[in-house]
């Protein structure tokens, strides 16, 4: 019997040769992520308990990512702390306030290869699994016990497959795909399970759009979200330096615990409703839904390719009278890029305002928060009650494309029709 | 702390599906001490809950229970309000790991949602695996923790395990 790919990292990770779905085995981590939320009780906990050191600084990430810049006083003394802990730990890589999100990060500075497994103390951390990397949210005494031993126990997941063919059409992205598995298999869809993404579709789709598939398994409840390592991988890596990527891809007799399949060729725009990830809608089945806010970032989609696709629609147009756009950067250098390419003058000439590389409004931390009635549509990655300021609002999930094509009609809109004006 | 094999016993505090980080540990009060924080479990969806919870009691709720983020302040509010074990028919995979790693026991249970009201006298076997009514007339089984989670839960918590580990 062949291994999926969540069997093949975790065997290596546990110095197996083979493991099963049901296991449970203790793995070596190869690299772990701590963000600001969290950091300071991480490494507080580890001097109390893990001995004040980490297992190896090389393997340890630090990001100052969700408030930024510090929104009060006490947000920069956590940050003021961290510095100091990550300094006396001796970890090189550490990303200060401003720098990026961390899932954006990670796979854009190298640090993320092939096979790796990857623990991180936020749940987004299945971003990774875009490259091939077991990679999945922890929590903090988790991560104590991490720093300090470089090990943590897992069970072996089943793999849920889900077979891809078609393409996509003009106006739909892979966010749209994600939202619409999202909306057929439900927020619980995939509970526990590791999720691979094969079949045609998939070896034609980017690096980014790998990243927000990833990013986003973890809505339907994903332990992992993985893609193989193939040609797209290894030029991404090439580009930051990285040669000699293997191939990772799953055995052709790795066992599934259910296998999907879905042709992106009839896909429209999707939109997630308030109040739930997998509340989906096709774009053109709602009508008159106006908006009050439109917010193009996150570690979802934050990317250049994002703002790419956003400026295609918004160039030489305004945005609606009575709609706020917020764009971030989802790092530094998304937004040099943004600057270099023209982006970013287009978007602030439609009228957007450009919010620091960092979480922002994505978790109601701060710049961008809704009152009680409004609603904003968004590129990010949950729509949960409150989650942007007012329990009252009510928050929309969809592609750059359609938030985009919406900011410039001020209600929800079909990026397929704004892109035929153009 | 529980050990391996425990029995609790309490009165069931029961919610819905998809209970989310966000109404266990509000995101306002994230940085907050615990004693401040627990005040504010569940306010939105329950408000008499953190008041009125004893040492003891039980959380029973439906599909997807700690659904959201990382934030292991879901699973510590409810064990600093002394919650004894959260028994729903599926948890979050975070939530999960979190509870066991801060020494909440829990247990998955398909049908608990149905069989048992709020105010119920429940009482909770964690090896089996089992919930039952508390005249004995309503016996679920769910899926016993495996022995590597309750050896975490019966040390107190993964930085208990730690501690014992370093100190060794
Ligand atoms: S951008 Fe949003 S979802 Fe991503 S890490 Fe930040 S708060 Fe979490």
């Amino acid at each position: 019997m062949g291994s999926t790919l969540a069997e093949k990292i975790m065997a290596r990770a546990a110095g197996r040769d083979t493991v099963t779905a049901g296991e449970f085995i203790v793995a070596d981590i190869d690299l772990a992520m701590v963000h600001d939320i969290f950091a300071a009780s991480v490494f507080d906990m580890l001097a109390e308990v893990g001995g004040g050191k980490v297992f190896d600084p090389d393997k340890a990430v630090v990001v100052i990512d969700h408030l930024v810049p510090a929104p009060s006083a006490e947000a920069a003394a956590v940050h003021h702390r961290i510095r100091d802990h990550v300094a006396r730990l001796g970890i090189d890589a550490f990303y200060d306030s401003g720098e990026g999100i961390s899932h954006q990060l990670l796979p854009e500075k190298g640090h993320i290869r092939p096979g790796m497994m990857v623990v991180g103390t936020d749940s987004h951390t299945t971003t990774h699994g875009a490259l091939a990397a077991a990679s999945t949210g922890i929590g903090t005494s988790e991560m104590a016990y991490v720093m300090a031993t470089g090990r943590l126990w897992f069970r072996v997941p089943e793999t849920i497959r889900y077979e891809l063919r078609g393409s996509l059409t003009r106006g739909v992205s892979w966010k749209d795909v994600i939202l619409a598995l999202a909306g057929r298999f439900g927020s619980d869809g995939a509970q526990y399970r590791s999720m691979e993404f094969g079949g045609p579709a998939v070896a034609a789709a980017g690096m980014s759009s790998r990243l927000t598939v990833s990013n986003m398994g973890l809505e339907m409840g994903a332990k992992f979200a993985l893609f193989p390592s193939d040609a797209v991988t290894a030029a991404y890596l090439a580009d930051r330096g990285i040669e000699d990527v293997a191939p990772l891809e799953p055995d052709g007799d790795a066992s599934y615990e259910a296998e999907h399949e879905m042709d992106l060729s009839a896909l429209a725009p999707q939109v997630a409703l308030p109040h739930e990830v997998d509340n989906v809608e096709a774009v053109d089945d709602l009508t008159d839904i106006t908006i009050q806010q439109a917010f193009l970032g996150s570690c979802t989609n934050g990317r250049i390719e994002d703002l790419r696709a956003a400026a295609a629609i918004l160039d030489g147009r305004k945005i609606a009278a009575g709609v706020r756009l917020l764009v971030a950067p989802a790092s530094r250098g998304v937004l040099s890029q943004a600057i270099d390419e023209g982006i970013v003058a287009t978007l602030v000439e439609a009228g957007a305002s450009v919010l620091p590389s960092g979480c922002g409004p994505c978790f109601g931390g701060h710049g961008g928060l809704l009152a009680p009635g409004e609603r904003c549509i968004g590129t990010h990655n949950r729509n949960f009650i409150g989650r942007m300021g007012s329990p009252q609002a009510e928050i929309y999930l969809a592609s750059p494309e359609t938030v985009a094509a919406s900011a410039l009609a001020g209600r929800i809109a079909d990026p397929r029709e704004e892109a035929a004006n153009v | 702390m529980s050990e391996t094999g425990a029995m609790m016993q309490g009165r069931a505090w029961k919610f819905d599906h998809d209970v989310s980080t966000d109404l266990l540990s509000p995101g306002t009060y994230a940085v907050d001490p615990v004693e401040v924080r627990m005040i504010h479990t569940l306010e939105s969806i329950s408000p008499g809950f953190a008041s009125d919870v004893r040492t003891g009691d039980l959380v029973i709720a439906g599909r997807n229970f700690g659904c959201g983020s990382s934030r292991e302040t879901a699973a510590e509010n409810l064990k600093a309000l002394g919650v004894a074990c959260v028994v729903a028919e599926s948890l979050s995979r975070l939530f999960m790991r979190n509870a066991v790693a801060i020494g909440l026991p829990v247990l998955i249970c398909a049908g608990v949602h149905e069989a048992f009201a709020d105010g119920d006298e429940v009482a909770v076997d964690l090896a089996a695996g089992t919930i039952t009514s508390g005249d004995g007339d309503r016996r679920l089984q769910g899926e016993p923790l495996p022995p590597e989670m309750r050896d975490i839960l019966a040390a107190g918590g993964i930085l208990a395990l730690l501690d014992s580990q370093t100190a060794g």
